[in-house]
């Protein structure tokens, strides 16, 4: 998936305060999308304490975006391994006051789990961090042409999940 | 372009509004878990805002408004832990003990210090002057005595310029021969502003 951080000088001198400031939006965008607004805050909070608990011995390679995701995406995984241990939640019968009303999109995201790993962080970091082909295969140490074949794999895989 | 992917953008734009909050309810969390190694917050007081950084030994750090952010939390990181988040709940009794000090209800504080960050030397003075009461003032020449260090107060000088605890370590006590307002880290009219909040009286510099 994503190459390991070629070690190079020690980030412990930077406050995580200030790592976590940098990274916390594109992170939310990815979880967001990779496990639903629902469960996003929690996995969110996991990654994060996964990165502070290895924060003093990790390593700064100028792509701590890197390493930041793909705790984000082993946590997504194990969310999404305990969700399909779970039923699937009924959705509450939404009130007849006309208003519009959240789609039941669980599909969405239990199919996005089911992607393969390449697929799944391709088509996330295309579309929920708006990256170019270019940059998705620079955070997935792959080329551009790989990228898009990934993402465009992926889109077929999720179309008419959303019916 | 399909509705799946729309759908994936649109949820990830939504999230952005709620990523401030998902990250401030971090450092409780970490708490719990024994990760939060360094808390800290600001506090309003009449010198300025105050960073008050605070560790499971308790008080490291105050530090005024007109000091680098990124310096200061670069030495914590170095010298205590990076593992360094803001947290109202683990700052809250320094924050609230800072309140009652500047609205003239506190004499003494009762926090425990974490002395990380002084050398030596500077811990050494800097004990005591913590035993300079209230409304009292000493001249570098006392607490040089007071240490057994009767010809040092140009080195006591020093370290009192370096205390990391500024407020709560008394060091704007401190104050040159006959009573004059002397060097303050924070600057001399902090030193006269908490002087004055604690009625101590001085002779112009």
């Amino acid at each position: 998936m994503i190459d390991s951080p070629v070690v190079t000088r020690p980030a412990d001198a930077v406050p995580f305060e200030r790592f976590l400031a940098e990274h916390q939006v594109v992170v939310m965008r990815y979880l967001s999308a990779a496990v639903g607004p629902s469960d996003a805050d929690d996995v969110f909070q996991e990654t994060f304490l996964a990165a502070l608990r290895a924060w003093p011995t990790a390593t700064d390679d100028g792509r701590l975006d890197r390493w930041i995701l793909r705790i984000a995406s082993r946590k997504a995984i194990d969310h999404h391994r305990r969700a399909a241990g779970r039923p699937h939640p009924v959705h509450a019968v939404p009130e007849a006051t006309g208003d519009a009303v959240e789609p039941p999109d669980d599909e969405l995201w239990s199919a996005v789990g089911d992607l393969p790993d390449a697929q799944r962080e391709a088509v996330l970091y295309r579309f929920a961090l708006d990256l170019t082909y270019a940059e998705v295969g620079a955070l997935m140490g792959s080329t551009p042409e790989t990228a898009r074949a990934n993402v465009y794999q992926a889109m077929k895989k999720l179309r008419g999940v959303l019916r | 372009m399909t509705h799946e992917t729309e759908m994936l953008r649109a949820v990830a734009r939504a999230g952005v509004a709620r990523a401030a909050a998902a990250a401030g309810g971090l450092a409780e969390r970490a708490a719990g878990e024994g990760l939060l190694d360094v808390a800290v917050a600001e506090t309003p007081s009449p010198v300025g805002s105050l960073l008050v950084a605070v560790t499971p030994r308790g008080l490291a750090a105050v530090v005024f408004d007109d000091e680098h952010r990124e310096i200061v939390l670069g030495r914590i990181a170095r010298e205590i832990s990076p593992r360094i988040l803001t947290s109202a709940a683990k700052t809250a009794e320094v924050r609230r003990e800072l309140d009652e000090y500047f609205a003239g209800a506190r004499r003494r504080f009762e926090l425990r210090l974490d002395r990380r960050l002084m050398h030596p030397f500077a811990s050494t003075v800097l004990a005591a002057t913590s035993r300079v009461g209230y409304g009292r003032l000493a001249t570098y020449g006392e607490i040089a005595a007071r240490i057994g260090r009767p010809t040092a107060a140009r080195a006591v000088g020093a370290a009192l310029g370096s205390n990391p605890i500024p407020i709560v370590v008394p060091c704007h006590r401190v104050v040159g021969a006959g009573g004059k307002l002397t060097g303050y880290a924070g600057g001399l009219h902090r030193k006269e502003r908490l002087l004055a909040l604690e009625g101590s009286f001085l002779l112009p510099g």
